[in-house]
């Protein structure tokens, strides 16, 4: 009787530690993530000059807007409006992808919160970013 | 007595199990919008760093 608790908590102990192992690091290899990674990686070198020029900013919630359209040309404007609803597009799908592949999909809004941070963060000087405060240029 | 050590063990185990998985990990998020960031601007090579500012030309020779 003893040996069946005592395999039992060995048991319970192996699988609480796979937990542990699993919440270490999140899944982010999945194809879906991948392929979105891809294509905002793809953008990225179009929007590029727009985050220089402050004509887009990186916002609070971890998406980006266009912050200032003057800054643009106008025959470009249509076309930045475009690139900017698709950027939107890839990360909301993007956040809720991690949050999915790592089995909580509630975890969407934290994540996506996360990112805002570290994409604020990283972003390079002379960027657009938006904070409690409003808008700073870095 | 055999179904009550089974209880038991059920009720120490499943916890266990629960109470790691339920919080946001915060750190682990971190780090994997880190590596995301990192391959999206593609900050890795540290290339991102040289800004291409207008080249002035260079001082205009005497003449």
């Amino acid at each position: 009787m003893k040996k069946i608790l005592l395999g039992l908590m060995l048991l319970g102990t192996l699988i609480g530690s796979q937990f542990v192992a699993a919440a270490a690091d999140l899944e982010v290899n999945t194809p879906a993530i991948t392929a979105i990674k891809n294509s905002m990686q793809a953008r990225h070198t179009q929007l590029g000059p727009f985050y220089s020029s402050g004509a887009i900013g990186l916002t609070k919630d971890g998406l980006i807007t266009v912050k200032d359209a003057n800054a643009v040309p106008l025959a470009q404007r249509g076309a930045l409006t475009g690139l900017v609803k698709d950027e939107n597009a890839d990360r909301s799908k993007l956040y809720k992808e991690i949050a999915v592949a790592n089995g909580h999909p509630e975890w969407q809004a934290e994540i996506q919160s996360t990112f805002a941070g570290r994409w604020i963060d990283k972003a390079q000087s002379g960027w657009w970013v938006q904070d409690a405060g409003g808008w700073t240029q870095k | 007595m055999k179904n009550w050590m089974l209880g038991l063990a059920f009720v120490c185990v499943i916890p266990a199990c629960v109470t790691i998985n339920i919080y946001f990990p915060a750190a682990a998020a971190e780090k994997a919008a880190d590596k995301i960031i990192d391959e999206v601007w593609q900050l890795k090579n540290g290339a991102e760093k040289h800004t291409d500012k207008q080249q002035e030309p260079a001082a205009p020779s005497a003449q």
